[in-house]
């Protein structure tokens, strides 16, 4: 159980939450296994206390923290996002969590910061799928934003999810939401926040670029190249009405975030 | 093994019994995917599971039915060539169920959704072009047509090796990450094919 958090109303969405059976038992962790069900079969056993955090790069204050000193004197708030798979498929998920940016603050960023890489605990004795010979993705997962979109309010660190710490099959201990883009970009069981003036590679990206580039925003307009992004199923889907639904500009969140982009051709920077 | 199997086809009720294993058998996937669903047992997006499901199956039965000859051949199977027809068949089944699947469960019918999966995704393309091609493999299966169309029934019917490769391509295309599964499936597949090459070659 985690200490009681407050709703961010303002950053919350009032849609009907998808159930905590499969918030839980439906994800993409391809450490633990190409199967929507492996993670929570497989992930169980993954030892997240202690964990500890490497904050590095352009920041003042640099260093390895565990993660209770990180979560001390943190506010946590519930908030209530959508998240759109890249797949093509949706969630409404209430997250407990914080402002990525109350966390760079406290490392105070410095001024040649341009952007923030993420790494995910790399174990293969814990995450069976690391030991797969036949993934296309290279270990450990890495991802990134720009500074100002990890600034932005709307982006959070999560601990929890439906009022309780995160299940490790949800990226446990820690893990970033981001809820503008697609689902792949808000990376699971962080180990390493590092800042850097160089926009940082990322594991979709390095494994197919023509597919999935470093923005990654819900774009109903521009197409997966294999498939249509222009609507998406809001699970759980039942059989014969399937939740078919239309996909938004930045999944909804374009009022907050669409000015990050301007002048942009959101075409060429998918 | 082969012996009682070839013996068992003897007597009038032990082809019957053979033919009931494999007929009520081949009806076992659909009937315990139908069981999950009911039961509700399918997880969040169970459209996509029973799609999946029915897809492999009929890939599944295609490959089955290209085992056939070399089975007949190598293994001395030669009673498993009756059943041929009816693995097929199934292998047209279980496709015709995988696309009514994806129709109804993932695309709602929504003539908009359907318009544009046909037309602009090649993966599905292919899929479909794929099902379009063994229908008339299926009509013409039976054995009056066999008759009627006599030398040209072979030619037709000589298009399922095009097709189990418009298949593989189509299983291969959706892949996201993890090629382990669609390697085995082409490895397999290699294998049935490249028998034959060198049955005509040697």
């Amino acid at each position: 159980k985690l200490r009681a958090a407050t709703r961010a109303d303002g950053l919350s969405t009032d849609e009907k939450l998808t159930p905590y059976e499969h918030v839980t038992g439906y994800n993409n962790f391809y450490e633990f296994g190409l199967g929507k069900d492996d993670p929570r079969a497989r992930a169980q056993n993954l030892k997240t206390d202690p964990w500890s955090v490497e904050i590095s790069g352009e920041v003042h204050k640099p260093g390895t923290y565990q993660l209770e000193d990180i979560l001390k004197g943190v506010d946590l708030e519930e908030r209530i996002y959508r998240l759109r798979c890249v797949e093509a498929w949706s969630m409404v998920i209430p997250w407990v969590g914080f402002p990525l940016a109350e966390l760079l603050k406290r490392f105070e960023p410095k001024g040649n910061a341009r952007y923030v890489a993420f790494t995910t605990l790399h174990d293969p004795e814990q995450m069976p799928g690391q030991r797969s010979r036949f993934g296309t993705i290279d270990w450990p997962y890495v991802e990134g934003l720009r500074m100002d979109e990890a600034m932005h309010p709307l982006t959070l660190l999560a601990v929890g999810v439906y009022g309780d710490a995160l299940p490790p099959q949800n990226g446990a201990p820690l893990r970033l939401v981001v809820p503008w883009k697609y689902g792949f970009k808000s990376i699971k069981s962080i180990v390493r926040i590092h800042l850097t003036e160089q926009m940082p590679p990322t594991s979709w990206n390095r494994t197919a670029p023509q597919e999935y580039g470093f923005y990654a925003n819900v774009n109903p307009a521009v197409d997966h190249p294999r498939w249509s992004q222009s609507t998406e199923r809001r699970l759980p889907s039942s059989l014969f009405s399937p939740n078919i639904i239309d996909t938004q500009p930045f999944n909804g969140y374009g009022e907050q975030v669409a000015q990050l982009y301007s002048g942009m051709d959101l075409r060429k920077w998918y | 093994m082969v012996l009682s199997m070839t013996a068992l086809h003897r007597s009038t009720a032990g082809r019957w019994l053979v033919w009931s294993c494999l007929f009520f058998g081949s009806l076992i996937p659909l009937g315990w995917i139908t069981w999950e669903a009911v039961q509700q047992r399918l997880g969040a997006d169970p459209a996509q599971v029973i799609v999946t499901f029915l897809g492999i199956w009929a890939l599944r039965y295609l490959w089955i039915t290209l085992s056939v000859t070399p089975a007949r051949r190598l293994l001395g199977f030669g009673w498993l060539q009756r059943y041929r027809r009816m693995l097929g068949l199934y292998a047209l089944f279980y496709a015709s169920l995988h696309l009514l699947a994806v129709a109804t469960f993932i695309l709602g019918w929504r003539p908009d959704l359907l318009l544009r999966e046909l037309t602009e995704r090649p993966y599905i393309i292919v899929g479909f072009t794929a099902w379009l091609l063994l229908i008339p493999l299926g009509i013409t299966s039976t054995r009056g047509w066999q008759r009627r169309l006599g030398k040209r029934w072979k030619t037709l019917h000589w298009l399922v090796y095009p097709i189990s490769l418009l298949v593989l391509l189509h299983f291969a295309w959706l892949i996201r990450a993890g090629y382990l599964e669609v390697l085995i499936y082409a490895l397999v597949l290699a294998f049935l094919l490249g028998y034959r090459l060198y049955l005509k070659w040697r």
